[in-house]
C-alpha cells in the first residue's frame, strides 16, 4: 500500500495536464477566431493554467 | 552614463563577494571527484547526487560557491562566512566560519552550538545531539536571526533594486520623462503592469495605491528567480518561507485596504437565498485565506520543481557512465535552463496578476447588479 499515494499524485498530474492542455487548446481556438482579442484570452489562459497547476504541485506536495 | 554606475555598482558587488571568499587551501590541480566504476557503488553514487540536490535546496550558513575533496581527502570550501545571530539567553553574533561547514562546534561565551540538519543546536562539549525516537533531536535550539544565504541575497537584490529605480527616478525628473539607459529596457515593462494588469484589474480609480507593491514584488521576484539560475547557486523562491512572507503582505494589503463591499460579498452575499448566504459565508471566508496560500505554494513549488529536474538532469552525466550521458545532459539541461528562463518571469507576472487581481476584488465596487 506504500506506492498508492504515488499513483493518486500521477493521476492528479494526469488530470491537470489535460486540464491545462485544454486550456492552451481552447485559447488557440479563441485567439484564432478573434485575433484582436488575443492579449485579453492569453492573460485569461496564464491564470486559469497557474490555477490548476497550483492544484498539480499541492497533489505532488501531499504525495 | 548609466550603463557605467549599473557596471560599477556589479563590480562592487562581485568584489565584496570575492574579497570575503577565503580559499582555505591552495590546490592549482582540481581534481574531479572520481567516479568509481564499480557497479555496486552505484546506490551510493545516487544517494550523493540525492544528497547535493537537497543541499543546494537548503538555505545554508555560509555563502558557498562550490567544494570539492582533494587528493589528500579534505573538504575544500570556496565560500564566504556570514554572521550568525543567536538568541539563547542574550545575543550572540559570531561568524559562521566557526562552524566549518558543519563540520566543528563552535564556542562562543562559554557555550557550545552545532549544526545539524541545518538547524542550529545548542550542545555540550563533545558536540553531541541527541536523537528521540522519530530521529529528532531533543537538543535546545536557540533562536535563529542569521544572516543566512538567501538573507544576503534577499538584501543584495533590496539594494540592487533601490539603486536601480532610485537612479531611473532621477533620471527621468532631469530629461524631463524621456528614458535613458537602463530605463529604456525598464520602461516597457513597468508600463506594461500598469496597463495590463494594475488597470484591467483594479481598476482606473484605484490602481495607484497598489503599483508601488505590484511593481516591487514582481521585480524582486524575476530577480531573484533569475539569481536562481546563475551558477551562484542562490535559490531564495524555493525557500517557503520566503514566498510565505510575500503572500502574506498580499493578504494583509487586501485585507486592510478592501472596502465593505467586499466584506459584504464574503459574509452576506447580496442576491442569493438566505440559506445560500450561511452556506456560503465560511466557504468565501475560507477563500480569503486560500488565495494567498495558493499563491505561496504556486511560486515556491514551480521553482523548486525545476531546481531539481535541473539538478538532475546535471547529475545524470555521473549516472551514465558512457559517451553520451555528457552530451544528453548538456542538451536537456540547456533546454530545461532556456525553459527556466520562462518559468521565472511567468512566476514573477502571476504572482503579480493575481495579487492585482485580490487587490481589485477588495476595492471593486457594486453599484451595478451582476
Amino acid at each position: 500500500m506504500e506506492g498508492l499515494n504515488y499513483i493518486g499524485a500521477g493521476l492528479i498530474v494526469i488530470g491537470a495536464g489535460i486540464g491545462i492542455g485544454r486550456i492552451g487548446g481552447q485559447a488557440m481556438e479563441a485567439i484564432a477566431r478573434q485575433p484582436e482579442a488575443s492579449g485579453k484570452i492569453q492573460t485569461a489562459m496564464l491564470i486559469a493554467a497557474a490555477l490548476i497547476e497550483g492544484i498539480g504541485f499541492a497533489a505532488l506536495f501531499a504525495a | 552614463m548609466h550603463r557605467i554606475t549599473l557596471v560599477k555598482i556589479l563590480t562592487l558587488l562581485l568584489l565584496i563577494v570575492t574579497i570575503s571568499v577565503n580559499a582555505q587551501h591552495d590546490t592549482p590541480e582540481k581534481e574531479a571527484v572520481h567516479v568509481e566504476n564499480n557497479h555496486s557503488e552505484k546506490g551510493s553514487l545516487k544517494a550523493e547526487i540525492k544528497e547535493y540536490i537537497n543541499h543546494h535546496l537548503l538555505d545554508s550558513y555560509d555563502f558557498s560557491l562550490f567544494s570539492y575533496t582533494n587528493d589528500v581527502g579534505e573538504h575544500i570550501y570556496w565560500s564566504a562566512p556570514l554572521p550568525v545571530i543567536l538568541w539563547d539567553g542574550g545575543l550572540k553574533v559570531f561568524s559562521s566560519s566557526k562552524f566549518n561547514h558543519g563540520e566543528t562546534i563552535a564556542e562562543v561565551d562559554g557555550n557550545y552550538y552545532k549544526v545539524f540538519h541545518n538547524k542550529i543546536y545548542k550542545t555540550n562539549v563533545e558536540g553531541i545531539i541527541d536523537l528521540d525516537d522519530h530521529h529528532h533531536p531533543t537538543n535546545v535550539k536557540p533562536l535563529d536571526f542569521s544572516i543566512t544565504k538567501n538573507v544576503t541575497v534577499i538584501f543584495l537584490v533590496g539594494l540592487l533594486m533601490f539603486f536601480i529605480f532610485s537612479r531611473m527616478a532621477k533620471s527621468y525628473k532631469k530629461n524631463n520623462l524621456i528614458p535613458t539607459g537602463f530605463g529604456r529596457m525598464l520602461e516597457p515593462i513597468i508600463m506594461y503592469i500598469r496597463d495590463d494588469i494594475a488597470i484591467p484589474n483594479i481598476g482606473k480609480k484605484n490602481y495607484k495605491k497598489y503599483m508601488s507593491y505590484l511593481l516591487t514584488v514582481f521585480f524582486f521576484v524575476w530577480i531573484i528567480n533569475l539569481l536562481g539560475l546563475t551558477p551562484l547557486g542562490v535559490n531564495v523562491t524555493n525557500n517557503i518561507a520566503v514566498t510565505l512572507a510575500l503572500a502574506l503582505i498580499t493578504y494583509l494589503l487586501t485585507t486592510f485596504t478592501a472596502n465593505k463591499n467586499y466584506w459584504k460579498h464574503i459574509f452576506w452575499m447580496p442576491d442569493v437565498p438566505v440559506l445560500m448566504k450561511i452556506i456560503l459565508a465560511p466557504i468565501e471566508l475560507l477563500g480569503t485565506f486560500i488565495k494567498p496560500f495558493a499563491l505561496m505554494i504556486r511560486l515556491y513549488a514551480n521553482i523548486t520543481a525545476g531546481h531539481i529536474v535541473l539538478m538532475s538532469i546535471i547529475g545524470l552525466m555521473f549516472v551514465f557512465k558512457s559517451w553520451i550521458g555528457s552530451p544528453l545532459s548538456f542538451g536537456l539541461a540547456f533546454a530545461l535552463a532556456l525553459l527556466e528562463l520562462l518559468v521565472a518571469a511567468l512566476q514573477a507576472y502571476i504572482f503579480t496578476m493575481l495579487s492585482a487581481l485580490y487587490f481589485g476584488m477588495a476595492v471593486e465596487e457594486h453599484d451595478d447588479h451582476h
